[in-house]
């Protein structure tokens, strides 16, 4: 890896911006990454994931001015449902007013720089980077280095009128290799309701890597249900940080839905901080012929009467490969806390592989945690019962994994991204749904 | 319609069937008694075409087809149905989903067109009614979380919906209460024409009350040690397996 070409960039972006408090968070960030360097498997939490091997190759950070995605482009990689929704759209990793479409009048949205300049500084300063505290890596360090193009999204009290919003991390990738670190704060107040969907696409087909976070606060009484939905190309990768705090008494519902990819790490991390909040974190991961996809979480109770609920799914077929590495915290004051974690895997093929890992530290005495994992083949019984009805055999394991997927699947609340994922997961089966 | 010679079958290199012969002809009814670990689920297994099982010897004629070569899917097409002893809970799938489809690929397999909705829907009321099984049933996902009662209420249902030549009942009555096996063996007794015929497996007699039998064998150490009219169910419930397994002791 050549650091210099990251240290030069570095060195221009930081000429280039005036002094404040993101400036001194991005050198303390550079610190951290010229310390800590991409992670190895040597690292406990990169053990199953070569990220290394992604970094061989001289990636090309984006520049500001390299824009050259239209109305067009975007059109062709619209989710379901977006006439109604706010667009939120990046383009190489940074924010695109020009292309974005803002739905909702509680919605405000602004370059992270502007945020912590005006208005909002206290938000941005006590929120921003809260993140690093969870994830020690030198990719995320990297990141937050190079919050250029970044916004603050602010969601006001929305009368339980939940507000979706979609967010587009657009890759060029046409003539080299893209390497994108979108990087976004999302604020919602007390009240609001957000149903925030985030979907990656690279355009070009040169490699691309989209290292992205997203930091989101929970106000009081906040609703936030959020569903990723990554089915990129086969030569596209990600680092995909979502770090979710809920600071007033508020309810999270993730559903994260991996299909493709080269090589996928997601992070979710929600910590609790206020008692009688809620957290469910739902993913179904599905990759692709050698796809890999990691998915490691964090739960971290700090405050009594939590309850947080988990439940991911991976069908791994062919070459695919699958990390879960599912972390609860409970801290000592977090008496109360009912924590469940549950993963449940299928192998489809012999050289398909899982690497699951519950982790649950427990400092308080009076809590109910329980955490479970399966590994198996799909149920020769449940096969036999389905042919013995007249079904083929293909059809038949279709209908089951289709089953097996269908309880993720319908965790998705906004009607439209669920008909679409559904559809999405089908297709790969190869099943219509009657 | 079917035709069992000198059949001998087992799982895992352990012999179950040693020679099973067995003639059922359309609109007969024959029940398979016998106790536990004779092999009565292994006919029915061997029958169906579970894939654990191994056929050593011997042949199974189904309306003129050699039944033993064809898939599981392909003997259902071809009219052979199983009701199980213990229905497969399959999460996720919607037990109208899994019926249309079954329904329709069997219609695949015959020749014929699949059905549209709105005939599906039709015939899916009227078997309904005659099952006495409940929407919300159907709804739920197959067989999760039903009772005992609801699942071969459930499978004799889908008896109905397929239409079957030759269904085989393996311990339909099995965990059931009197009241339950009465609305299954009234089922299965609405379904029964000249032209299809039943085989019930089943240790008791009790079943036998309400699907009267035209012939009963006992199966005992993987044979058909003795067949007779419905009398002979009456004679084993009164005197046990016992006498029945004296009798073979004495003849081996």
């Amino acid at each position: 890896m050549n650091t210099q070409y990251y240290q030069d960039h570095f060195t221009r972006l930081q000429a280039a911006t005036r002094p404040g408090h993101l400036h001194a968070r991005r050198e303390e960030a550079f610190r951290d990454f010229s310390r800590l360097g991409i992670p190895t498997t040597r690292n406990e939490e990169w053990k199953y994931t070569r990220i290394s091997g992604l970094f061989n190759k001289e990636w090309h950070l984006p520049l500001l001015q390299e824009k050259t995605i239209t109305e067009n482009d975007l059109h062709a990689v619209r989710l379901p449902g977006y006439e109604t929704a706010s667009e939120l759209v990046f383009v190489n990793g940074f924010f695109s007013f020009a292309l974005s479409n803002i739905r909702s009048e509680s919605l405000t949205v602004l370059p992270l720089e502007e945020a912590a300049a005006n208005g909002y500084s206290d938000i941005v300063s006590a929120h921003f980077g809260h993140s690093s505290g969870y994830i020690k890596d030198g990719i995320h360090a990297l990141n937050t280095a190079f919050t250029e193009g970044g916004v603050f999204i602010h969601l006001r009290k929305t009368k339980h009128e939940k507000q979706p919003v979609y967010i587009y991390h657009l890759t060029t990738a046409e003539h080299e290799p893209g390497f994108t670190q979108p990087r976004s704060l999302v604020y919602l107040g007390e009240q609001a309701e957000m149903q925030l969907v985030e979907t990656s696409m690279c355009l070009g087909q040169q490699d691309s890597l989209n290292s992205q976070v997203i930091e989101i606060v929970l106000e009081e009484a906040a609703v936030l249900e959020y569903y990723k939905i990554q089915h990129d190309h086969d030569n596209a990768s990600q680092v995909n940080t979502t770090h979710i705090r809920q600071i007033g008494k508020s309810y999270s519902h993730t559903v994260t839905l991996s299909l493709n990819g080269n090589m996928v790490r997601n992070n979710l991390n929600v910590v609790l901080e206020a008692s009688h909040s809620e957290a469910h974190l739902y993913g179904l991961y599905f990759p692709k012929g050698k796809s890999h996809i990691d998915n490691h979480t964090i739960v971290d109770n700090r405050v009594p009467h939590c309850e947080s609920n988990e439940l991911y799914k991976g069908i791994l077929d062919e070459q695919g490969t699958g990390v879960f590495n599912g972390k609860i915290f409970v801290r000592q004051p977090a008496q109360k806390t009912n924590a469940f974690q549950s993963n449940k895997n299928v192998l489809l093929s012999d050289t398909a592989a899982i690497n699951t890992k519950p982790q649950l530290e427990i400092f308080a005495d009076d809590v109910k945690c329980s955490h479970g994992c399966t590994v198996g083949r799909l149920s020769e019984e449940g096969l036999f019962y389905l042919q013995s009805r007249g079904i083929p055999e293909k059809t038949a394991q279709s209908m089951l994994l289709h089953g097996f997927a269908e309880d993720v699947l319908e965790k998705i609340k906004l009607e439209p991204i669920r008909r679409y994922a559904d559809a999405l997961v089908a297709a790969r089966l190869e099943y219509d749904i009657v | 319609m079917l035709t069992i010679k000198n059949l001998h079958a087992g799982i895992e290199g352990k012999k179950i069937l040693k020679g099973i012969n067995l003639e059922i002809k359309p609109g007969e009814v024959h029940a398979i008694m016998g106790p536990n670990g004779s092999g009565k689920s292994t006919l029915a297994s061997v029958l169906a075409g579970r894939k654990e099982y191994e056929v050593s010897t011997g042949s199974v004629q189904f309306l003129g087809k050699d039944l033993l070569d064809l898939s599981p899917e392909e003997r259902a097409g071809e009219g052979l149905f199983l009701g199980f002893q213990y229905p497969v809970e399959i999460p996720g799938l919607s037990t109208t989903n899994f019926i249309k489809t079954a329904l329709n690929e069997v219609r695949k397999y015959r020749g014929q067109e699949p059905l549209d909705a709105v005939a599906f829907l039709k015939l899916m009321k009227e078997k309904m009614a005659l099952m006495n099984v409940d929407q919300s049933l159907l709804s739920r996902s197959l067989n999760e979380g039903f009772s005992g009662g609801e699942k071969k209420r459930n499978e004799i249902f889908q008896m109905a919906m397929l239409q079957p030549k030759l269904a085989i009942l393996d311990e339909t009555d099995s965990g059931l209460d009197i009241d339950a096996i009465r609305i299954v063996a009234n089922g299965v007794n609405q379904l029964r024409n000249k032209d299809n015929a039943v085989l019930a497996i089943t240790h008791y007699q009790r079943l036998l009350d309400y699907i009267i039998p035209d012939v009963i064998h006992v199966l005992y150490n993987g044979r058909i040690v003795k067949s007779g009219p419905k009398e002979l169910a009456l004679e084993l419930e009164e005197r046990g397996y016992d006498f029945i397994k004296s009798e073979v002791s004495v003849e081996d």
